[in-house]
């Protein structure tokens, strides 16, 4: 519904008061869902522009040129609030949204990743809502895109008890294509409005605005998807794109046709006239309100020549989908709805498709004003091999198999580095190049911190590729937060930008795409800031290519110092009445000389393995190094470079830009670490077959583990949830 | 030139795959083929890919069964002509009496995508005649239902006709009877597979340490289309 100013500005410009069907239309439209009212202004700083970049944010999917002619493009979305009560339908849909902005570039959908985040599971809680939740987003995720024959590829997941009763799900979708195929939208008056695909139901009506607002338990919101549908869709669309059929395209999402038509409309500058009783609907006694505002899935609006109409409606009749021509391009402004030829709305497409800004006010919280930097540290560990042990059991930390098992990662022969495998996916692109993809989120930073977490996920996001061979070519971003109408919550959603445009100005590194979604709040709380960034990379050359593999007597090398950075750590989170500390500080200098370094290595074939560090720290990350390849290690922990007070502290501290990395060459490599002026080390090497994880301190062993005691651990998450599948 | 038909159904997904690996990596020409299409007799081969046909409902396989290409398909199997279903394809093949038996859902109640080793049990059909019995081969699987079950009795004459082609190795992913992967027909020239041959038939798709011998299973069908012709295929079927 509109705000009293919002209903005033609306008056004003229509220069009368609008009709029902106006109101509920501009409520749609205005939605903080489809009018990022509250975030425009801010979202406007950040940097889109680059050398690759052909179309930024602002599209259905932000385009980038990777040369041959080829072109990649992305787009990140969520289904939060959907999810939260339909988690099989939400999280399906979600997938389903994501992919039809991929398709309505003219490129085809190649990779689907996602970032999920829920309450903590136990073990021997079968009724947990956020157990529920998590199998059921799974379910959804894994039905959808497996029947597309569309590969999900990685993803990341995160338990916290700031989503209990909640979950945020968001899906990325990597699309592939030729730089000639992308349909830039243009129109002609006289043009057809074609509305194909699903019929229009009473799913979903006024979904955008229940999502614009704290979660209530509203069923009908909630689409309902059809996977099939969206497959043939997607193979009927890009035969007529190929054939340059469609002049101009535009996916159905939030606020339905309302919206669609009014942004398509006043993007194209031209006016619509639309029959609303020639729409193809699943009941026939809908009204034209309902018409208007439902989500129903699997809908695209196209326009079309006249001529070429009996060719575009010939592939959809073979594809057996449903099509309705719903209208005409006009020469003129206006959105003109009609129902059995009487009209019933007019207004001005700008008027509709660019909602009033919404000023909102930004103050530091109160629980960071008062927060203390100090901290008391937890007790002393006497055994360190148990406390790694209870890390990797850590749902946050361990092997995620169970999710991506559900998901066919295979199809489309381009998964070149599956999920589990490394610290990004990577897949083959034509003419021998690979494109490498992360998403990477940390809501216990960012609600710490805002600016030093925000710069945090960017720092993990681009590691994360460059540890394949990949340099980042692009960023995009979620940004997901609570009521942004809270001057704390717009406050650290204003930090939060400031940090992607700080890093993406620092590295020259372009923002191609990303989403907002505000409201993430339920009658127990807000969730923590959560952004959610992607980064994608481009690996010119199998050469280039790394798949970790760690060969017994190779040596390890850290780049990068670790710092006593225990703020929002992991470790710092399984003490409770520990919450203080700094979160890890984003030293851009260094980051980059260490990203330029690690290409550097793997450029001139000194290491074929490299591993970021991260959650759980160093020890995390060399268990990690040692589980992936099945080999033994060794490391002496006096040599690695640090400033830590304790021993725990330098094993769990997740400091940002360290790199491990292994060689057969430990004196190049440390030349080409010393010329470029890092902050290095060889702290030791691997050992061989069937062996274990050993830590030594002077000489002296403080900790072995063996790993098989390191796998069984690493898959606690796979085990608790493969017992919750039998019953 | 020998030419295989792949056959597309609305949904299957796994079609410019095996287009890929037919044209690219094996050189054996091929071509889609639509499903309301009848004209396939200038096959020589034909497969039939793994996906979602009409979304599976009802069940995987079942609506595609029914469909036109379907009944060409027979009297192209009934003629002895090398006929492979992978996944979806393994279903579709089962759903139209092609070949024996039913693929349950997995017994875990989960769709299953990973790395598996699947035995060769059956050297001589014309998609595994360069393998020795006993050959592994690395290959992922990726379905939902894939249980292969058939009855006590059929199973007794398989195993005496030699119907099993492929067998999981070590961990049966979906809990199949007797670990099967793949079986043939009596004949031996309809083959239906679980596994995804296609995805493992190229160095760079492969984890590090596993094989690319699954790619020898197309190999194998241009070795079959090239040296000899079909009233070859049944006189030898016979004499083995």
């Amino acid at each position: 519904m509109l705000t009293s100013q919002e209903r005033k500005y609306m008056n004003k410009n229509l220069g009368r008061k609008p009709n029902r069907l106006e109101l509920e239309m501009a409520s749609a439209e205005w939605s903080e869902h489809c009018s990022y009212k509250s975030s425009k202004n801010l979202l406007r700083l950040l940097p889109t522009r680059g050398k690759r970049v052909l179309i930024g944010p602002g599209y259905d999917a932000g385009v980038l040129d990777i040369g041959n002619g080829k072109i990649i493009t992305v787009h990140i979305e969520s289904h939060n609030h959907p999810s939260a009560i339909d988690p099989y339908g939400g999280a399906a849909t979600g997938v389903g949204g994501v992919i039809r902005d991929i398709i309505s570039m003219g490129t085809k959908p190649i990779a689907l990743l996602n970032s999920l985040r829920f309450g903590p599971i136990e073990a021997y809680d079968h009724s947990s809502k956020a157990k529920w939740l998590f199998k059921n987003v799974v379910k959804g995720i894994a039905d959808y895109g497996n029947c597309l024959g569309i590969p999900t590829v990685g993803g990341e997941i995160e338990f916290d008890h700031s989503f209990d009763q909640y979950c945020l799900v968001d899906v990325a979708a990597i699309g592939y294509g030729r730089k000639e195929d992308v349909i830039s939208n243009t129109a002609n008056v006289g043009d057809l409005i074609v509305l194909a695909g699903n019929r229009t139901g009473r799913d979903g009506i006024r979904g955008a605005s229940f999502a614009s607002k704290l979660l209530r338990n509203d069923r009908s919101a909630v689409q309902i998807p059809d996977p099939f549908l969206e497959k043939l869709l997607i193979d009927a669309i890009l035969e007529a794109t190929k054939s340059g059929y469609i002049n101009a395209i535009k996916d159905l999402g939030g606020g339905g046709l309302a919206c669609c038509l009014s942004e398509l409309s006043d993007s194209l500058g031209l006016g619509f006239e639309i029959e609303l009783s020639s729409v193809h609907k699943k009941v026939s006694s809908m009204t034209p309100e309902e018409i208007m505002t439902s989500e129903s899935q699997e809908r695209m609006v196209f326009v079309i020549s006249k001529e070429k109409f009996t060719d575009f409606a010939e592939i959809f009749g073979r594809f057996c989908i449903p099509y309705s021509i719903v209208g005409e391009v006009k020469n003129n402004k206006y959105l003109s709805i009609f129902y059995n030829g009487k009209c019933i709305a007019k207004i001005r497409s700008s008027l509709l498709a660019n909602a009033p800004l919404a000023h909102r006010r930004a103050i530091k919280p109160l629980y960071l004003r008062n927060r203390k930097k100090r901290y008391v540290g937890p007790p002393m560990i006497e055994n360190y091999g148990q406390t790694i042990l209870q890390l990797l059991s850590n749902h946050n930390i361990g092997s995620k198999r169970w999710v991506y098992r559900q998901y066919d990662h295979e199809v489309g022969l381009r998964s070149v580095i599956k999920p589990g495998e490394a610290d990004a996916a990577v897949l083959r692109i034509d003419n021998d190049k690979f494109i490498s993809v992360k998403l990477d989120g940390n809501p216990k930073y960012c609600y710490l911190d805002p600016y030093q977490g925000t710069l945090g996920c960017l720092s993990e996001a681009c590691r994360n590729v460059r540890c394949t061979g990949a340099d980042p070519i692009g960023i995009i971003d979620h940004l997901q937060f609570g009521n942004p109408e809270n001057p704390g919550i717009y406050w650290t959603f204003k930090k939060s930008i400031e940090a992607i445009r700080r890093f993406c100005t620092f590295f020259s590194i372009p923002v191609i795409g990303g989403k907002v979604s505000f409201y993430n709040e339920t009658e127990v709380g807000t969730i923590k800031p959560t952004p959610v960034i992607g980064a994608i990379g481009l690996i010119e050359g199998r050469s280039k290519l790394v798949k970790p593999q760690l060969n017994p007597r190779d040596s390890i090398f850290i780049v990068g110092p670790t710092n006593e950075e225990m703020g929002g750590s992991e470790y710092f989170e399984n003490y409770p009445h520990n919450m203080g500390g700094r979160v890890p500080k984003v030293h851009l200098g260094r980051d980059q000389i260490h990203g330029d370094v690690i290409l550097k290595l793997i450029e001139s074939k000194v290491t074929n393995c490299v591993h970021d560090c991260s959650k759980g720290g160093l020890a995390v990350s060399l268990v990690e190094l040692a589980l992936n390849s099945d080999i033994g290690i060794s490391v002496e922990l006096e040599r690695i470079p640090n400033n830590c007070s304790r021993l725990d502290y330098l094993l769990f501290s997740e400091s940002h830009s360290r790199y491990l990395f292994t060689t057969k060459n430990p004196d190049q490599a440390a030349d080409i670490l010393r010329i470029q002026g890092c902050i290095y080390a060889k702290i030791g090497y691997a050992t061989g077959y069937n062996s274990q994880i050993q830590l030594k301190r002077g000489g002296k062993v403080i900790s072995e583990i063996p790993l098989n005691d390191a796998r069984r651990s690493y898959e606690n998450l796979n085990i608790v949830m493969a017992g919750s599948d039998e019953r | 030139m020998a030419r295989v038909g792949i056959v597309v159904f609305p949904g299957s997904n796994c079609d410019h795959d095996i287009h890929h690996v037919l044209n690219k990596v094996v050189k054996l020409e091929s071509e889609y083929v639509w499903h309301t299409s009848e004209a396939v007799e200038n096959f020589d081969a034909i497969i039939l890919p793994g996906g979602f046909s009409f979304g599976d409902r009802l069940r995987a396989g079942i609506i595609a069964a029914h469909s036109p290409v379907m009944k060409k398909i027979k009297k192209l199997a009934d003629d002895g002509v090398p006929i492979l279903g992978i996944c979806n394809g393994f279903q579709i093949l089962v759903e139209s009496g092609l070949l024996p038996g039913a693929l349950l859902m997995n017994k875990g109640l989960q769709f299953v995508c990973q790395w598996t080793k699947i035995e060769v049990v059956n050297a001589k059909t014309p998609f595994t005649n360069m393998f020795k019995i006993g050959d592994v081969i690395d290959v992922p699987v990726a379905h939902g239902e894939g249980r292969y079950t058939v009855h006590e009795d059929n199973y007794r004459e398989f195993r005496r006709n030699n119907q099993i082609v492929l067998k999981y190795k070590n961990d049966n992913p979906n809990g199949s009877m007797d670990s099967i992967a793949g079986i043939a027909n009596e004949a031996g020239n309809v083959v239906g597979i679980m596994p995804h041959p296609e995805r493992a038939s190229e160095d760079v798709l492969l984890p590090p340490g596993l094989g690319n011998s699954a790619v020898f299973i197309f190999r194998s069908l241009l070795y079959f289309l090239t040296k000899q012709n079909i009233t070859d295929f049944k006189r030898v079927m016979q004499k083995c």
